[in-house]
């Protein structure tokens, strides 16, 4: 036996569980309780680039949504800094980057508005494809599955994105890219998050 | 170009894995391919920055936060800790977030029916910011064992869910909180999807009778630990660089 290095273990994780809401979204369990609710306002009104809406479902192993999932979202700003001591540089007034998504609970359906993020300086220098990082939580998933998506208007970045080119298994490469369209003027991307199963969406061990 | 210094290795052996049949809901539910480890980037060693005005003041409270016509029926107790990271340092300014069942074992939340009556002066959720060393508390009543569908006779014990963020998105946490001497411990799948006995008696709050206000409630402790980082030292000498 030699000396103990006396570090504490982290905790370890549990389902967020059915309830998820009550807690973190009152307002979308039912009941008005918090002056504020945290999360819902992601780039605030002074954000700098293109306003977008993202979109999605989280889909099982059986292929039918999920319909009881939080999502957490965490991005950069336009130019590429993140609302954090460490994080690169300046951002507007009232960005914060980072928010708080339910699904509907009928449908599975998640969306939310931000405004795209620039890239990011990664590790050694390399840039990073613009991205925003996706924590998901819910009932049956006893710790957090941490992901990241992608633009596919942004086809030259990613094929430079170091992050994307970890992933060995190139045709599973595109479960991380997220698909532009417009309605009425306005920019969607499209991201389906599959669980499990035939597509199975690429999770990262952060 | 610096380096971000990193988080330590997230000890995987220690949290449930993904794929946990006993709780049958995770079967569907659980990626069948490794994740992949990434190098940590601003990505991933920033996140949300939280402060006093993201939290009224009796958010924390939650025989008061949401009283309409007196307090909630149940033991009154208050749930304390600190909020540590794995080189034992505090965590201070973190935002952490409570949501539970009432005394009767039921959510005030529209997808609950159990036949346990909704509390008109309970709403079940709270939140606050640790202090300078890391110390939080909340007050609130005991929250009573339900039923749940999985097989069909499962008791979840006394509970409270926990959420934390630390510093960095890498440290976020969502957990829970079971109360010491539950016979109800041992028996529950989702508690048994931590595989480690040490790891579980991680997430049982002790009785603190240092903490307990005389006539007036009883106390339990509950430390919660955080992924640790390492030291910025030697962060220039990179291999590669």
């Amino acid at each position: 036996m030699g000396q103990s290095l006396n570090y504490l273990k982290e905790t370890p994780s549990q389902t967020a569980g059915p309830y998820v809401h009550i807690g973190l979204a009152p307002g979308a369990a039912g009941f008005d309780i918090y002056d504020r609710e945290l999360g819902w306002d992601i780039a605030g009104p002074n954000a700098k680039g293109e306003r977008i809406r993202v979109e999605g479902l989280v889909i099982d192993g059986t292929g039918s949504p999920i319909k009881d999932v939080m999502l957490e979202a965490w991005q950069a700003n336009a130019d590429g800094n993140y609302a954090h001591p460490e994080g690169g540089g300046d951002v507007e007034e009232g960005f914060r980057g980072w928010g708080r998504v339910i699904t509907d609970f009928e449908t599975g359906a998640w969306g939310f508005d931000t405004v795209k993020p620039g890239a990011v300086m990664g590790r050694s220098g390399k840039l990073m494809a613009p991205h925003i990082n996706l924590w998901i939580v819910a009932r049956g998933i006893n710790i957090g599955l941490n992901t990241r998506m992608y633009f596919d208007d942004e086809a030259g970045a990613n094929a430079k994105d170091p992050v994307i080119n970890l992933i060995e298994w190139e045709n599973r490469r595109s479960t991380l890219i997220a698909r532009r369209s417009e309605r009425e003027g306005q920019a969607v991307y499209r991201f389906d998050i599959r669980v499990q199963g035939e597509n199975e969406t690429v999770f990262f061990d952060i | 170009m610096t380096q971000p210094a990193e988080y330590y290795q997230r000890d995987r052996g220690r949290h449930p894995p993904a794929y946990t049949p006993a709780y049958k809901t995770s079967v569907a539910r659980s990626p069948r391919y490794s994740l992949i480890s990434l190098e940590q980037s601003a990505s991933e060693v920033t996140g949300p920055v939280f402060g006093h005005n993201d939290v009224a003041a009796l958010d924390h409270d939650l025989i008061k936060n949401y009283a309409k016509n007196g307090d909630p029926i149940g033991e009154r107790i208050i749930v304390h800790g600190r909020v540590l990271d794995e080189n034992a340092r505090p965590v201070p300014n973190t935002l952490v977030e409570i949501w539970q069942a009432n005394a009767g074992g039921r959510y005030r939340h529209k997808k609950d029916t159990y036949l346990a009556p909704i509390d008109p002066n309970f709403g079940g959720c709270g939140r606050t910011i640790t202090d300078e060393n890391g110390y939080y508390a909340f007050r609130t009543v005991k929250p009573g064992a339900y039923p749940w569908r999985n097989m069909v006779n499962n008791w979840r014990p006394a509970h409270i869910h926990v959420s934390v963020f630390g510093a960095s998105f890498c440290q976020r946490l969502i957990t829970q909180l079971y109360f010491e001497g539950d016979p109800l411990i041992p028996l529950c799948p989702i508690v048994q999807t931590i595989p480690d006995p040490d790891a579980i008696d991680q997430l049982t709050a002790k009785l603190d009778m240092n903490a307990t206000i005389p006539l007036d409630t009883i106390a339990y402790r509950f430390d919660i630990v955080l992924r640790g980082r390492r030291s910025t030292l030697f962060e220039n000498r990179l291999e590669g660089n």
